[in-house]
């Protein structure tokens, strides 16, 4: 591991400053993500400040009746709290089927959506990526592409050796919740506050795979505000893995459907970011959903994706699982 | 880059110089000699190294020393309490639960978390419902656990141990 400083500010404002001041710079929060890229020598910062104590560690009530999660509040609290459990279920439930208890007990509302969007080949920095090395490849396409990405990707199978290329997905369950419940995040940068809508907060790769999310070098998220749901809206997240805990989603799926059956839906392990499901929202909007009208809805979202080809058979078998996940999860919603 | 930490270990305050690359595990093991918590993975991938962190189980070994001076460590080496075994290590010790017993520290650790975590109500992806207060079934252990890895494959009696800890006849 390469030496860095440390600093434990006393401030939000000071922290940001700190960030601000040194290009080298990285927020640490739980560390359930970069500690281990300490280690791998995936992260080589300059200088580590931690910010784990300098925000809120509560779920507090908003005046619209919403939710404000403090950035330093733990998955574990958040899920488990009762506000959370009945008003919110999609992100209680998408938060437990994430990670294992130890990890959640220390991974953050503020840190979780911030860990990497990543793959095996990024966590091994023995292979050309274009999100650890900018411009040395990706060694993902055609490689080992189980977990990758099959939307917002380019139509044709992607040149490995292209600056811009990266099929990595975002790994986080919470996020995929976040983004079907519109969350708002709260910021705090150099250049002041801000509130970036959780849909917003991730990017696809563009020209710039280095590039995670929208969040400026300095900016510290301090609070993810829930917004109240309308009387009667139920919501779920269903995940489908290769065991039974501790497993990254091949696909999954956050749904939020309100009293009039105005659906809300994102999908996870299948992008670079959580990838809400707008054309699916726009088809079923004001219809019923059966089984068809789903498929339907499925059909008009997947019409861009794109199969990624790999030594171990590719990733094809995500399109019809996102299908059948999705009608499953609006199923038993609907019961 | 050095820092000066104390950490309370098993009840003893200890003060140290650390690097701060160091976690908290090696902290733990190279500096202050307690190698109660096992290096297994280095990863958070096994959860040989859990403690309990200021009260909640958590892994060392994705925890930075430096972040932690103040905290409050306590490893299954301080879960006895004058020589009488705490109800997990003794449960562990009725249902032979474990064979090699390398990864044993992290599952008595974690179980002592996961039976609070069941006292305050916390919910699992185990759970049939998520608005009541969740059982010490099988499967609720199982989900629970299932950040500690056996490789001698003991669960079968590591799952009844921690239903026994937590007071459910199995």
């Amino acid at each position: 591991m390469k030496p860095f400083a440390y600093a434990r500010p006393g401030s939000v404002a000071e922290a940001v400053r700190d960030v601000a001041g040194e290009p080298a710079a990285v927020f640490l929060a739980g560390g359930t993500n970069l500690v281990d890229h300490l280690k791998l020598g995936v992260a080589r910062p300059e200088l580590v400040v931690d910010v784990r104590t300098l925000t809120s560690r509560e779920v507090g009530d908003l005046p619209d009746g919403g939710l404000r999660l403090g950035a330093a509040s733990t998955n574990s609290v958040v899920a488990a709290d009762r506000r959370v459990r009945e008003r919110y279920p999609v992100l209680a439930e998408a938060l437990l089927a994430g990670a294992t208890g130890q990890l959640r007990n220390s991974a953050t509302t503020g840190g979780n959506p911030l860990q990497r969007t990543r793959c095996v080949y990024f966590q091994d920095v023995t292979t050309p990526c274009n999100k650890r090395e900018p411009g040395s490849g990706c060694s993902a396409v055609g490689g080992y592409t189980r977990y990758h990405a099959v939307l917002g990707v380019p139509a044709a199978l992607p040149d490995p050796t292209a600056p811009e290329t990266c099929i990595a997905s975002h790994p986080s369950d919470m996020a995929v919740a976040l983004a079907a419940l519109d969350a708002q995040v709260q910021v705090l940068g150099p250049a002041g506050a801000r509130t970036v809508p959780f849909v917003d907060l991730h990017r696809l790769p563009g020209d710039d795979p280095s590039r995670d999310t929208v969040l400026e070098h300095g900016e510290l998220i301090t609070a993810i505000d829930l917004p109240p749901l309308p009387a009667g809206t139920r919501s779920a997240y269903r995940k489908v893995r290769d065991r039974a805990s501790y497993a990254f989603a091949l696909v999954s799926v956050a749904a939020v459907v309100a009293g009039d059956g105005d659906v809300r839906l994102a999908l996870g392990g299948v992008a670079h970011r959580p990838w809400r499901a707008t054309r699916a929202e726009e088809v079923l909007r004001g219809g019923p959903l059966s089984g068809d009208a789903v498929r339907a809805a499925m059909a008009a979202e997947l019409a861009a994706a794109q199969p990624q080809p790999g030594i171990d058979g590719g990733n094809g078998f995500k399109i019809p699982l996102l299908t059948r996940t999705v009608v499953a999860t609006l199923r038993d919603l609907e019961a | 880059m050095d820092a000066e930490i104390t950490l309370t270990v098993d009840g003893a305050p200890r003060t140290l110089r650390v690097d701060t690359r160091t976690t908290l595990l090696d902290a733990l093991r190279e500096r202050l000699g307690n190698t109660s918590p096992k290096k297994g993975c280095d990863h958070g991938q096994c959860g040989a190294c859990t403690v309990l962190l200021d009260g909640e189980r958590a892994l060392p070994c994705l925890a930075l020393a430096v972040a932690h001076d103040g905290a409050e460590v306590t490893t299954a080496d301080g879960l006895a309490v004058d020589g009488e075994l705490h109800p997990v290590q003794q449960a562990f010790l009725d249902r032979d639960a474990f064979q090699c017993g390398y990864c044993t520290p992290g599952q008595i650790c974690s179980a002592v978390g996961v039976l609070q975590e069941v006292d305050r109500g916390w919910p699992s992806h185990a759970s049939p419902d998520l608005t009541t207060d969740p059982e010490l079934t099988s499967a609720e252990v199982a989900e629970r656990m299932s950040g500690n890895l056996c490789r001698c494959a003991a669960y079968v009696n590591i799952v009844p141990a921690v239903q026994q800890a937590g007071g459910v006849q199995a």
